[in-house]
Protein backbone atom coordinates (compact mmCIF):
# COMPACT_ATOMS: atom_id res chain seq x y z
CA UNK A 1 0.00 0.00 0.00
CA UNK A 2 1.59 3.23 -0.98
CA UNK A 3 0.53 6.70 0.60
CA UNK A 4 0.01 9.60 -1.90
CA UNK A 5 -0.38 12.16 0.45
CA UNK A 6 -1.13 12.76 4.36
CA UNK A 7 -2.31 15.23 6.77
CA UNK A 8 -2.58 14.76 10.69
CA UNK A 9 -5.09 17.23 12.66
CA UNK A 10 -5.17 17.78 16.51
CA UNK A 11 -8.29 16.39 17.93
CA UNK A 12 -8.77 17.71 21.51
CA UNK A 13 -11.68 19.88 21.58
CA UNK A 14 -14.86 19.86 20.29
CA UNK A 15 -14.15 22.21 17.41
CA UNK A 16 -11.77 19.68 16.15
CA UNK A 17 -14.41 17.05 15.47
CA UNK A 18 -16.08 19.57 12.92
CA UNK A 19 -12.88 20.40 11.76
CA UNK A 20 -11.89 16.81 11.48
CA UNK A 21 -14.93 15.89 8.93
CA UNK A 22 -14.91 19.22 7.09
CA UNK A 23 -11.17 17.74 6.17
CA UNK A 24 -12.36 14.36 5.21
CA UNK A 25 -15.47 15.63 3.44
CA UNK A 26 -12.93 18.09 1.48
CA UNK A 27 -10.89 14.83 0.89
CA UNK A 28 -13.39 12.58 -0.40
CA UNK A 29 -14.76 15.27 -2.91
CA UNK A 30 -10.85 15.77 -4.15
CA UNK A 31 -11.16 11.74 -4.68
CA UNK A 32 -14.34 12.06 -6.23
CA UNK A 33 -16.54 9.91 -4.29
CA UNK A 34 -19.85 9.84 -4.34
CA UNK A 35 -22.21 12.18 -2.40
CA UNK A 36 -23.26 8.84 -0.62
CA UNK A 37 -19.85 7.79 0.41
CA UNK A 38 -18.70 10.95 1.34
CA UNK A 39 -21.66 11.33 3.78
CA UNK A 40 -20.46 7.60 4.76
CA UNK A 41 -17.38 8.76 5.82
CA UNK A 42 -17.29 11.75 6.95
CA UNK A 43 -20.13 10.13 9.32
CA UNK A 44 -17.67 7.40 10.32
CA UNK A 45 -15.16 9.85 11.48
CA UNK A 46 -17.15 12.18 13.29
CA UNK A 47 -18.31 9.12 15.56
CA UNK A 48 -14.71 7.77 15.94
CA UNK A 49 -13.11 11.35 16.38
CA UNK A 50 -16.00 12.28 19.36
CA UNK A 51 -14.57 8.45 20.71
CA UNK A 52 -11.41 9.95 20.65
CA UNK A 53 -11.93 13.28 22.07
CA UNK A 54 -14.08 11.63 25.02
CA UNK A 55 -12.84 8.27 26.10
CA UNK A 56 -9.15 8.49 24.37
CA UNK A 57 -9.25 12.19 26.12
CA UNK A 58 -7.95 13.54 22.80
CA UNK A 59 -5.83 12.79 20.10
CA UNK A 60 -5.23 12.97 16.57
CA UNK A 61 -6.38 11.89 13.06
CA UNK A 62 -4.34 11.18 10.26
CA UNK A 63 -6.00 11.22 6.58
CA UNK A 64 -3.58 9.25 4.13
CA UNK A 65 -4.63 8.98 0.37
CA UNK A 66 -3.52 5.30 -0.18
CA UNK A 67 -3.50 3.37 -3.21
CA UNK A 68 -2.74 -0.71 -3.21
CA UNK A 69 -3.42 -2.83 -6.20
CA UNK A 70 -4.47 -0.14 -8.57
CA UNK A 71 -7.41 1.64 -6.66
CA UNK A 72 -7.17 4.74 -4.41
CA UNK A 73 -9.19 5.06 -0.87
CA UNK A 74 -9.14 7.12 1.82
CA UNK A 75 -7.79 6.04 5.18
CA UNK A 76 -8.11 8.17 8.22
CA UNK A 77 -5.93 6.85 11.32
CA UNK A 78 -7.94 7.86 15.07
CA UNK A 79 -4.77 7.56 17.94
CA UNK A 80 -5.46 8.99 21.28
CA UNK A 81 -3.08 8.05 24.50
CA UNK A 82 -5.97 7.57 26.64
CA UNK A 83 -7.29 4.64 29.05
CA UNK A 84 -7.49 2.41 26.21
CA UNK A 85 -10.67 -0.10 25.71
CA UNK A 86 -10.61 -3.82 27.90
CA UNK A 87 -13.28 -5.58 25.72
CA UNK A 88 -12.69 -4.55 21.95
CA UNK A 89 -15.25 -7.34 20.92
CA UNK A 90 -17.65 -5.84 23.65
CA UNK A 91 -17.06 -2.51 22.42
CA UNK A 92 -18.05 -3.18 18.97
CA UNK A 93 -21.07 -5.07 19.71
CA UNK A 94 -23.97 -3.09 18.68
CA UNK A 95 -25.63 -1.25 21.60
CA UNK A 96 -22.88 -1.47 23.84
CA UNK A 97 -21.38 2.00 25.28
CA UNK A 98 -19.89 3.17 28.33
CA UNK A 99 -20.90 6.73 28.30
CA UNK A 100 -24.01 8.77 27.54
CA UNK A 101 -24.21 7.38 23.77
CA UNK A 102 -26.27 5.31 21.77
CA UNK A 103 -23.42 2.79 21.54
CA UNK A 104 -23.44 2.92 17.59
CA UNK A 105 -20.12 4.73 17.77
CA UNK A 106 -17.68 2.23 16.59
CA UNK A 107 -19.93 -0.61 16.08
CA UNK A 108 -21.64 1.27 13.44
CA UNK A 109 -18.62 2.77 11.76
CA UNK A 110 -17.39 0.01 11.14
CA UNK A 111 -20.57 -0.73 8.67
CA UNK A 112 -19.73 3.26 6.50
CA UNK A 113 -15.87 2.23 5.63
CA UNK A 114 -14.60 -0.93 3.88
CA UNK A 115 -11.60 -1.25 6.14
CA UNK A 116 -11.83 -1.16 9.91
CA UNK A 117 -9.36 -1.85 12.15
CA UNK A 118 -8.58 -1.24 15.51
CA UNK A 119 -5.97 -2.07 18.43
CA UNK A 120 -5.85 -0.72 22.06
CA UNK A 121 -3.77 -1.22 25.30
CA UNK A 122 -5.10 -0.75 28.93
CA UNK A 123 -3.85 2.27 30.36
CA UNK A 124 -1.67 3.16 26.47
CA UNK A 125 -4.44 4.45 24.36
CA UNK A 126 -6.27 3.34 20.86
CA UNK A 127 -5.76 3.25 17.32
CA UNK A 128 -8.78 2.90 15.03
CA UNK A 129 -7.89 2.68 10.99
CA UNK A 130 -11.00 3.40 8.75
CA UNK A 131 -10.52 2.97 4.61
CA UNK A 132 -12.96 3.51 2.34
CA UNK A 133 -12.05 2.47 -0.96
CA UNK A 134 -12.93 3.74 -4.45
CA UNK B 1 -21.65 32.02 22.03
CA UNK B 2 -22.81 30.38 19.35
CA UNK B 3 -26.61 29.63 19.03
CA UNK B 4 -29.08 28.70 16.01
CA UNK B 5 -31.58 31.27 15.37
CA UNK B 6 -34.98 29.81 16.51
CA UNK B 7 -37.96 31.70 14.58
CA UNK B 8 -41.75 31.76 15.96
CA UNK B 9 -44.27 31.56 12.71
CA UNK B 10 -47.65 31.15 14.47
CA UNK B 11 -47.91 28.63 17.15
CA UNK B 12 -45.27 27.04 15.56
CA UNK B 13 -41.72 27.28 15.94
CA UNK B 14 -39.06 27.03 12.84
CA UNK B 15 -35.42 25.95 13.34
CA UNK B 16 -32.99 25.94 10.74
CA UNK B 17 -29.30 24.47 11.29
CA UNK B 18 -27.19 25.60 8.64
CA UNK B 19 -24.05 25.43 10.17
CA UNK B 20 -22.06 22.26 11.24
CA UNK B 21 -22.66 21.71 14.87
CA UNK B 22 -20.43 20.98 17.50
CA UNK B 23 -21.78 18.77 19.67
CA UNK B 24 -22.45 21.98 22.96
CA UNK B 25 -23.83 23.81 20.02
CA UNK B 26 -26.35 21.01 19.35
CA UNK B 27 -26.97 21.09 23.17
CA UNK B 28 -27.86 24.50 23.56
CA UNK B 29 -29.99 24.92 20.56
CA UNK B 30 -31.91 21.62 22.62
CA UNK B 31 -31.80 23.47 26.24
CA UNK B 32 -32.88 26.52 23.86
CA UNK B 33 -35.43 25.17 22.15
CA UNK B 34 -36.94 23.34 25.54
CA UNK B 35 -37.55 26.82 26.99
CA UNK B 36 -38.89 28.44 24.04
CA UNK B 37 -41.95 25.57 23.59
CA UNK B 38 -42.87 26.82 26.94
CA UNK B 39 -42.54 30.72 27.08
CA UNK B 40 -44.31 30.64 23.17
CA UNK B 41 -46.60 28.11 23.97
CA UNK B 42 -45.77 26.45 21.10
CA UNK B 43 -47.95 23.72 19.59
CA UNK B 44 -45.42 22.55 16.87
CA UNK B 45 -41.46 22.90 16.00
CA UNK B 46 -40.03 22.01 12.70
CA UNK B 47 -36.78 21.33 12.67
CA UNK B 48 -35.61 22.33 8.81
CA UNK B 49 -32.38 20.17 8.39
CA UNK B 50 -32.12 20.26 4.80
CA UNK B 51 -28.40 22.25 5.10
CA UNK B 52 -26.79 19.40 7.25
CA UNK B 53 -24.74 17.02 5.06
CA UNK B 54 -24.11 14.65 7.96
CA UNK B 55 -25.99 13.44 10.59
CA UNK B 56 -23.99 11.49 13.33
CA UNK B 57 -25.59 9.39 16.34
CA UNK B 58 -24.78 12.68 18.69
CA UNK B 59 -27.06 14.68 16.23
CA UNK B 60 -29.40 11.86 15.70
CA UNK B 61 -29.91 11.34 19.46
CA UNK B 62 -30.38 15.29 20.04
CA UNK B 63 -33.39 15.13 16.89
CA UNK B 64 -34.59 12.23 19.02
CA UNK B 65 -34.43 14.04 22.10
CA UNK B 66 -36.20 16.99 20.51
CA UNK B 67 -39.14 15.33 19.66
CA UNK B 68 -39.80 13.75 22.84
CA UNK B 69 -38.92 16.41 24.78
CA UNK B 70 -41.91 18.45 22.18
CA UNK B 71 -44.33 15.80 22.81
CA UNK B 72 -43.85 16.24 26.85
CA UNK B 73 -44.22 19.64 26.29
CA UNK B 74 -47.71 19.34 24.16
CA UNK B 75 -45.61 20.49 21.24
CA UNK B 76 -45.76 18.25 18.14
CA UNK B 77 -42.20 17.86 16.63
CA UNK B 78 -41.50 17.54 12.33
CA UNK B 79 -38.08 16.69 10.93
CA UNK B 80 -37.95 18.39 7.07
CA UNK B 81 -35.85 18.14 4.53
CA UNK B 82 -33.62 15.40 5.31
CA UNK B 83 -30.78 14.63 2.68
CA UNK B 84 -31.28 11.18 1.09
CA UNK B 85 -27.36 10.47 1.42
CA UNK B 86 -27.59 11.29 5.32
CA UNK B 87 -31.36 8.96 5.05
CA UNK B 88 -29.00 5.92 3.69
CA UNK B 89 -26.10 6.43 6.36
CA UNK B 90 -28.11 6.81 9.15
CA UNK B 91 -29.88 3.06 8.82
CA UNK B 92 -26.33 2.00 8.02
CA UNK B 93 -25.92 3.52 10.82
CA UNK B 94 -28.06 1.64 12.76
CA UNK B 95 -30.22 4.79 13.66
CA UNK B 96 -34.13 4.60 12.39
CA UNK B 97 -35.03 7.96 14.53
CA UNK B 98 -38.31 5.75 15.39
CA UNK B 99 -40.83 8.47 17.01
CA UNK B 100 -39.73 10.95 15.25
CA UNK B 101 -42.27 12.90 12.46
CA UNK B 102 -40.45 13.70 8.72
CA UNK B 103 -41.76 15.33 6.24
CA UNK B 104 -40.12 15.74 2.67
CA UNK B 105 -39.89 19.93 2.76
CA UNK B 106 -40.98 22.66 5.03
CA UNK B 107 -44.46 23.14 2.99
CA UNK B 108 -45.43 19.78 3.94
CA UNK B 109 -44.07 19.96 7.24
CA UNK B 110 -46.07 22.66 8.19
CA UNK B 111 -49.52 21.15 6.66
CA UNK B 112 -48.95 18.12 9.09
CA UNK B 113 -48.42 20.44 11.82
CA UNK B 114 -51.26 22.35 11.05
CA UNK B 115 -53.12 18.85 10.88
CA UNK B 116 -51.59 17.70 13.90
CA UNK B 117 -52.88 20.63 16.15
CA UNK B 118 -56.52 20.52 14.74
CA UNK B 119 -56.72 17.13 15.38
CA UNK B 120 -55.12 17.61 18.89
CA UNK B 121 -58.30 20.55 19.31
CA UNK B 122 -60.97 18.56 17.71
CA UNK B 123 -59.61 15.78 20.39
CA UNK B 124 -59.95 17.74 23.29
CA UNK B 125 -63.57 19.25 21.68
CA UNK B 126 -65.14 16.34 21.67
CA UNK B 127 -63.69 15.08 24.83
CA UNK B 128 -64.59 18.67 26.58
CA UNK B 129 -68.03 17.54 25.04
CA UNK B 130 -68.64 14.71 26.39
CA UNK B 131 -67.77 15.27 30.06
CA UNK B 132 -70.36 18.04 29.75
CA UNK B 133 -73.20 15.29 28.61
CA UNK B 134 -71.84 13.07 31.31
CA UNK B 135 -72.41 15.97 33.93
CA UNK B 136 -75.76 16.74 32.68
CA UNK B 137 -76.91 13.23 33.31
CA UNK B 138 -75.76 12.97 36.39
Amino acid sequence: MQIEKSETLPIRMETHVVEARQMVRKWAIDLKFTLTEQTKLVTAASEIARNTLIYGKGGDVTLDLVSDKGRTGLRLTFVDQGPGIPDIELALRDGYTSGSGLGLGLSGSKRLVHDFDISSSVGNGTKITLTRWK
Amino acid sequence: MDRIPILKLGPFLLVTIQVDMHDKLAITLQDDLTQKIVEKKARGVMLDISALDMVDSFIARMIAHIATLGRLLDAHTVVVGMQPAVAITLVELGLNLTGVKTALDVDKGIKWLEHAVTLDDQILAEETGRDLDANREE
